[in-house]
């Protein structure tokens, strides 16, 4: 089921959680809502739900209107960050919860309800669990539970608010190939929380960026990571290098760096945008477009497993930056901490700050230079 | 007997701890309680059954068990009312109505005695009305269930009240968004986690109220065979020098309470399996 979320505004006493959210999400699509804490994430998924009243704007399942629709009646399956399971209650009651609290008439026979709960264990991988109490269980097998139980009243979609949020890394990532697997499997709609950027980049179709209230940006991994729409998306996901800069007579000049720009028809400051793995180190000045070329001390090396990390200091300009390479490559180069190389800036993108502007951290026109 | 008495956990010091325990608990507990037991069994087998059996006594043994067991009963409801109200509710005076709660814990009991008389009189502020009604409260068994209402009410809120503070609010929500009305949230999500501290409260209001004394004799009129209750029956025997009755009668109140208070706690254990289970 599709869900439309319309000119959302959510405010608390003095904190405005939301600000004129518009948002579509497709029917059977895996979509996170990627953002810092703070950034209104939950609580649009919250409003999704039912659990918050919004102020202004509605909320459309499948373009059926909710938005006054009791949390009770709109079918939605929604798993909390810390699992809110039922602790005096077996798994098994756990998960029947939502089929024996209906009334008489919609309320299937207990066979029925025995034959559903345990398909459900069996989908979650917990079968012969049935009988243990919530405290018995590993936090990943709880997560499982509680996904269970949202199942079982075979909701329009699901909701998840940070699942894997209080889980450690390695069964993390196995609950999270496990809901890939589950959403192929079911093909239903689910909308998760996350506000780690790697696993929405691993388990989505589409990452809706948010901050302070605001979407920034929606795509598809690939998109938000490669073609961001503003500083925040690019400094959010992965790490980033900032080089300031000036446009003047359509060049980009950041320190002795310059490049084309193709649409800058004004001078003024503004701010380049790298990811550390698109930096070149070489030990010579490269032969052509020198003038993306600078020179550059090696600060400190970090090796990382596969590839390793130079913190490096330009001397034109003093700015410190990072420089990611495969362990091979580092190898070839053979350098050592305090050592000068040339550094080549590929893939900048320059965001240049609109100077009147009244909300200046938010106005930004991009300006995407390849070279 | 190392198996017998195991030792887990970081801090040592068991058999110190124990020993305190044993010798505390004895100083205080056990050796006064065992006087009273050496004492009664001055009587022989056929004097000992004869007092309890004795009419004036089987009924104040009844009046005191059903007039403590309801007084329990009602601060179980009520108690769980007066302790949700504290936790989920912002209100003016909140901290004030949370102090007043301890009240009948601070204030001497032939005080609260005394007031409740006067109030619940026929004559009295409330009594009047009731009489209207032809509801007589003092000098009746009714009366004797008002004065260890009072005096149980605090036990009920103080068990119950910490466990609604570490409530989790989600579990209701959980169960909102699987479709369970609000009357389904209480009676299967929210009561069965409260019910172990109901039930520790229930069971303390109930041991407070069957050993009650000052307050009940102002308002029960102490009537033999209607309104006189067990403390009472033991006080008048001691007034007429008559220990080894007293003892015999305090040992089968004695047995008797210790007997309920098990089962309490055995259900209570019961109860509590779910976390236990850890």
């Amino acid at each position: 089921m599709s869900i439309e979320v319309v000119n959302i505004s959510k405010t608390y006493k003095n904190f405005t959680a939301l600000q004129n959210v518009n948002l579509h999400i497709p029917e059977g699509e895996l979509v996170a809502l990627l953002g810092p804490s703070g950034s209104g994430k939950t609580t649009l998924l919250r409003l999704i739900a039912g659990l918050e009243q919004a102020q202004q704007g509605s909320i459309l399942f499948n373009g059926e209107d909710n938005t006054n629709r009791d949390v009770r009646e709109r079918q939605v399956g929604f798993v909390f960050q810390h699992y809110a399971l039922f602790r005096h209650m077996t798994i098994f009651d756990n998960i029947a919860f939502g089929l024996t609290v209906r009334p008489r008439k919609t309320r299937p026979s207990k066979a029925e309800i025995r034959e559903k709960v345990h398909s459900l264990l069996r989908l979650v991988q917990l079968e012969g669990l049935a009988h243990r109490y919530p405290s018995q269980l590993s936090g990943g097998q709880r997560q499982r539970v509680a996904l269970a139980r949202a199942l079982a009243v075979e909701p329009k979609f699901l909701l998840l608010d940070e699942p894997f949020g209080a889980l450690d890394t390695k069964v993390r990532q196995e609950l999270r190939r496990w809901l890939r697997h589950l959403h192929g499997k079911l093909g239903l709609t689910i909308l998760f929380v996350t506000h780690d950027q790697e696993e929405a980049m691993e388990l989505a179709d589409r990452v809706v960026v948010m901050n302070e209230g605001r979407v920034e940006q929606v795509g598809t991994p690939e998109e938000i990571y490669h073609k961001p729409a503003n500083p925040f998306v690019y400094s959010f996901l992965g790490r980033v290098n900032l080089f300031h800069g000036r446009i003047q007579d359509g060049r980009i000049k950041l320190g002795e760096a310059e490049f084309e720009a193709e649409h800058a028809h004004f001078d003024g400051p503004a701010v380049g945008y790298m990811r550390p793995h698109d930096v070149e180190v070489s030990l010579h000045p490269p032969k052509s477009s020198a003038t993306t070329a600078v020179r550059a001390q090696i600060e400190r090396i970090t090796p990382l497993g596969p590839f390793v990390r130079l913190e490096l200091k330009r001397l034109d300009t003093k700015e410190v930056f990072e420089a990611e390479m495969s362990r091979q490559r580092f190898l070839e180069l053979n350098v050592v901490e305090g050592g000068l190389v040339y550094v080549t800036l590929h893939n900048v993108s320059i965001f240049v700050e609109n100077a009147p502007a009244i909300k200046p951290t938010r106005v930004y026109v991009p300006q995407q230079v390849s070279i | 007997m190392k198996k017998l008495f195991s030792r887990r956990g970081f801090l040592p010091g068991f058999g110190m701890t124990m020993g305190y325990t044993i010798i505390y608990l004895s100083l205080l507990v056990l050796i006064p309680l065992s006087v009273l037991f050496l004492k009664a069994s001055t009587l022989s087998w056929e004097q000992f059954v004869g007092t309890i059996l004795d009419a004036r006594v089987l009924a104040s043994i009844r009046v005191s068990i059903l007039t403590s067991f309801f007084a329990a009963c009602v601060n179980a409801v009520f108690g769980v009312l007066v302790a949700w109200v504290l936790t989920r509710y912002q209100f003016p005076g909140k901290r004030i109505i949370d102090g007043i709660v301890d009240l009948p814990f601070a204030l001497p009991t032939a005080v609260g005695g005394i007031a409740l008389t006067s109030i619940y009189a026929e004559n009295g502020w409330i009594g009047q009305y009731l009489a209207e009604w032809g509801i007589k409260v003092a000098y009746t068994p009714i009366g004797i269930w008002v004065a260890l209402t009072f005096i149980g009410l605090p036990f009920v809120v103080r068990t119950v009240q910490p466990v609604l503070q570490d409530w989790d609010l989600q579990m209701e929500e959980a169960a909102a968004t699987l479709g369970a009305t609000r009357f389904h949230t209480f009676t299967r999500v929210i009561l069965p986690h409260l019910l172990p501290a109901i039930i520790t409260g229930f069971a303390l209001a109930f041991a407070r109220a069957l050993g009650e004394y000052g307050s009940v004799v102002f308002i029960s009129g102490n009537m033999p065979l209607k309104t006189e209750i067990v403390p009472l029956l033991i006080m008048t025997k001691l007034e007429q020098f008559d220990y080894a009755g007293a003892t015999a009668i305090a040992t089968v109140m004695l047995v008797a309470s210790f007997v309920m208070l098990l089962m309490i706690n055995y259900l209570q254990w019961r109860m509590n399996k779910f976390d236990a289970a850890r």
